[in-house]
């Protein structure tokens, strides 16, 4: 799936998995029991069955019993962190009835592995889990049915549990998966038919388990893209120049003559060395002058909301009920505010890399990519080479956030590999990776609510310059409202794309601000405010979780007891988030002290995991609530390291409680993303309660604070 | 300008022939081929790269390879023993005190230099300590939960 398609569908909410390809991976596979499947066919659930019968190539994963016993899982998602690595493995385990440790999990194999969209979204836990767990039925009913033939006994008199199969009136009587699967290849699909557990039958899901790869990451032997190494394999580095958007005009690399084993490469304005080793190569690539035209700025960070609010014309609405007019006049207070928010860098500590081997005809690859099947797809396009001459390989990310769901890197390393003919390995900078990352948008939000008497919500509008609509779908109860994005092609000075949970902490923060500032003027409590013009049951379940947790004490703000609370909708899951904190009023310095946070997420697989990925969520949020920002000068990005750009620290982190609406008979929703999006809001809200001052823009800095305190 | 320079790495007594602008860094990562020390940032404000030289943690973006001369060299490889993890790896899995994994050697390396200059230490005395490790996953709290209970399990200078 192309980058731009990605961005279209990232930034709203979406309800299913998307496109597939057909390749019948099966001539590669040996022998086994295997199942294949579709993330795209939820139907299966409902015991529809494919219609297409026969057929073996309409699948997107598949899993397979070994003639070992093992299972393998072959699936195009990828492993950066967010533990799904440990989930889906949980997943299988619970419904094929194997031991954890008997799973194996292969991922992101362009070559071994079917074809997947990419891992973004909150999406594989949402889309995957369901049909994983029809498949995996489906085996154990396969393996019960031949244990029937083996044993000589009818199946209704059988069980399965921990890889083996048994008579039920006598578990003596038994066969397990290996015997079973042995000499055998067996390939299915499932039919529906095969009973699934029921929440009550579980005994993984829904248990806390340890990550499955965290052995390997804590004896430091798991592989990242830069840890492979090839038989004369080169290191590179590229020239780069100021600003985006520059043009080459001269280049002279005389000063790198006589520096041993450097080789000067260029093609236009494409200039690298190659060096045995990477920090000689850093030097070279240092030496080479470059003089290039760079474009005049329009916008720094101070104006760029000036110029965003003048330039994104391009208007949809988004959601509209009633009639904005009635509601403005319905109202007995009308409150109108700005809200703003800078460019946000991805920041994961590794940076983009890609290792390349261009090989008769054929390019490997080894790259820190979240979208290893559409890198395979712009390889193949940029350089005209077949699809099946393109092989991304299985590798751990050291962390995505959205950010390498664009392989920048990939291209670069796969031009220079074809190029030079050389194995090559390409690990950009942190100067680099803060360059070319594809940044969170800055964003301008226009909102205006009206409330009357009764402390109902009348009104509200919402206009939103450059942050997509997702999670924008109003659960609050207001009879008139509308609700706009503004965007134009083009806008902005860099590249910019999803940030976890893509806009929707920066829609989260102006529309839970704005709610606060709302409920200050109407001199209601804040919970009771939301609670009061609540539309939805499960976001109202939520809040009330939350408030529940925290001890929440109604009051008016600003309290001075430092205490918010902001709401939030994302990848199908409500959210919940109650912070506390203390603001030292003569440096503005704010330090979060607790954080509650709720979630209803429907079934929640691995409780543990969601937790850790909570947990990380908000703590990745305060960076934006409290400290990050880019800046930049037009194309020319001055943030360069994490001296200049403040990530949350040790310091900085609070107690952090992670709660969940016990739901073990709905659908799982996304556990990844959606708790980021209301740090900012609770922080900015529990600033104001703090010490009365109100910031509109993250991050909540401590001259901002400052500032408004003076006001 | 090239020299020879021995030390002890791993555990194991080792002579390599460096270049004089090369940093500890790279040498592991290539010369030794050990990459389980990260590059990170290259300007000592990640922690991702750390070491022990001498039970010292040391950012070896930083330190330049002929630095280490006589000294002894400790990477996140060189910590188990017979394969037995050591307390502080042990208490990182048990508390799931990672997520990426991309930090996590720097983490553990830092933390176990931390316990050696002080075994008992408070949580603030942790926090402190680790102020220049960042993670982008967000695992701190649970990083302390393991360094607090690795530096119970390793009370009497086990393994220190």
């Amino acid at each position: 799936m192309k980058e731009a398609r990605i961005n279209e569908l990232y930034f709203r909410d979406f309800d299913k998995p998307l496109s597939r390809d057909r390749r019948d991976f099966l001539k590669k596979l040996g022998n086994g029991i295997i199942i294949i499947f579709s993330i795209g066919e939820l139907g299966i659930l409902n015991g529809c069955s494919f219609g297409k019968g026969g057929e073996e190539d309409d699948f997107n994963a598949y899993l397979r019993i070994k003639e070992d016993g093992r299972v393998d899982c072959f699936t195009g998602k990828i492993e950066m962190g967010q533990g799904v690595i440990t989930s889906i493995a949980q997943v299988l385990a619970e419904e094929l009835d194997v031991p954890l440790s008997q799973v194996d999990m292969i991922m992101g194999d362009t070559e071994i592995c079917p074809y997947d969209a990419g891992t973004w979204g909150s999406m594989t836990t949402r889309f995957f889990d369901p049909v994983l767990r029809a498949a995996a039925a489906e085996a154990r009913m396969v393996l019960i049915e031949l244990a029937a033939e083996h044993l000589k006994v009818d199946k209704e008199q059988l069980k399965a549990a921990e890889g083996v199969v048994f008579l039920t009136s006598d578990p003596k009587k038994k066969v397990d998966y290996a015997t079973l699967t042995k000499g055998k290849k067996i390939v299915r699909k499932p039919s529906g038919e095969a009973h699934q557990k029921t929440p009550d039958e579980f005994r993984i899901i829904g248990k806390p388990v340890i990550s499955l790869d965290a052995e390997i990451k804590v004896r430091g032997v798991a592989k990242y893209s830069g840890d492979i190494r090839l038989p004369g394999m080169k290191y590179a580095r590229i020239k780069r120049p100021p600003s985006h958007g520059s043009k080459l005009v001269s280049m002279d690399g005389s000063a790198i003559e006589g520096m041993e084993g450097v080789e000067l490469f260029q093609d236009g304005d494409f200039i690298f060395v190659l060096h045995d080793n990477p920090e000689n190569a850093g030097q070279a690539i240092a030496r080479v002058k470059a003089e290039w035209e760079v474009p005049e700025s329009k916008a720094n960070d101070q104006t760029i909301f000036d110029y965003i609010k003048k330039t994104a014309t391009d208007a949809e609405v988004f959601e509209e009920g009633g009639n904005l007019e009635t509601g403005r006049s319905q109202a007995d207070v009308v409150v109108e505010e700005e809200y703003f928010d800078g460019y946000k860098a991805h920041a994961s500590i590794e940076t983009h890399t890609a290792t390349a081997e261009f090989k008769d005809g054929k390019l490997t690859m080894w790259a820190s990519s979240q979208t290893p099947f559409g890198t395979r797809q712009a390889i193949s396009d940029t350089f005209k080479i077949p699809l099946d001459k393109v092989h991304m390989k299985q590798i751990f990310l050291g962390g995505g956030f959205g950010g390498k769901i664009y392989n920048q890197q990939a291209i670069e390393a796969a031009r220079i590999a074809i190029m030079t003919q050389k194995p090559v390995q390409l690990i950009w900078t942190r100067q680099e990776e803060f360059m070319y990352d594809m940044f969170r948008s800055a964003a301008v939000m226009k909102a205006m609510s009206g409330v009357d008497k009764n402390g109902k919500m009348t009104m509200w509008e919402y206009d939103i310059y450059c942050a997509g609509s997702r999670g924008c779908n109003l659960f609050y109860e207001v009879p008139n409202n509308r609700t706009r994005t503004l965007n134009k092609e083009g806008l902005h000075p860099f590249g910019t794309g999803a940030w976890r949970a893509p806009g929707n902490s920066t829609t989260t923060f102006a529309r839970e601000s704005h709610i606060d500032i709302t409920a200050h003027r109407a001199g209601i409590d804040p919970v009771e405010f939301r609670l009061n013009n609540m539309k939805e049951p499960r976001m109202k379940r939520t809040l009330e979780l939350a408030a529940k947790t925290f001890g929440w004490e109604p009051g008016v703000t600003p309290s001075g007891r430092g205490v918010g609370v902001a709401l939030g909708f994302d990848a199908g899951t409500y959210v919940a988030i109650i912070a506390q904190v203390e603001v030292d009023k003569n440096t503005g310095k704010v330090q979060p002290v607790r954080i509650v946070c709720a979630q209803d997420m429907g079934q929640v697989v691995n409780p543990h995991g969601a937790a850790i990925q909570t947990e990380g969520g908000i703590t990745m949020g305060l960076g934006y609530a409290l400290s990050e920002d880019v800046v930049f000068d037009w194309g020319k990005v001055n943030t360069s390291n994490f001296d200049d750009y403040e990530i949350t620290r040790f310091a900085t982190t609070p107690v952090i409680e992670a709660v969940f609406i016990d739901d073990m008979n709905s659908a799982p929703q996304g556990g990844g993303e959606p708790a980021i999006i209301c740090v900012g809001g609770a922080i900015a809200n529990a600033v104001f309660d703090a010490c009365g001052a109100r910031v509109f823009q993250v991050p909540i800095t401590p001259e901002r604070i400052l500032a408004a305190l003076e006001i | 300008m090239k020299k020879t320079i021995q030390f002890t790495f791993n555990n194991k007594p080792t002579t390599l022939e460096v270049e004089d602008n090369q940093t500890l860094l790279w040498v592991i990562r290539t010369s030794l081929n050990m990459t389980g020390t990260k590059y990170g940032c290259g300007f000592g404000h990640c922690g991702s790269c750390t070491v022990l030289v001498d039970k010292e943690p040391t950012r070896t973006c930083l330190t330049m390879a002929d630095f280490v001369e006589g000294k002894n060299v400790l990477t996140i490889e060189g910590l188990a023993r017979n394969g037995e993890l050591h307390p502080v790896q042990k208490a990182f899995v048990e508390h799931d005190a990672l997520q990426c994994g991309f930090c996590t050697p720097g983490m553990i390396v830092n933390a176990i230099g931390l316990l050696y200059r002080n075994p008992e230490p408070t949580r603030q005395e942790i926090i402190d300590g680790m102020h220049e490790n960042l993670c982008r996953c967000g695992s701190y709290g649970r990083i302390l939960d393991a360094i607090q209970s690795a530096s119970k399990e390793m009370k009497g200078g086990k393994w220190l």
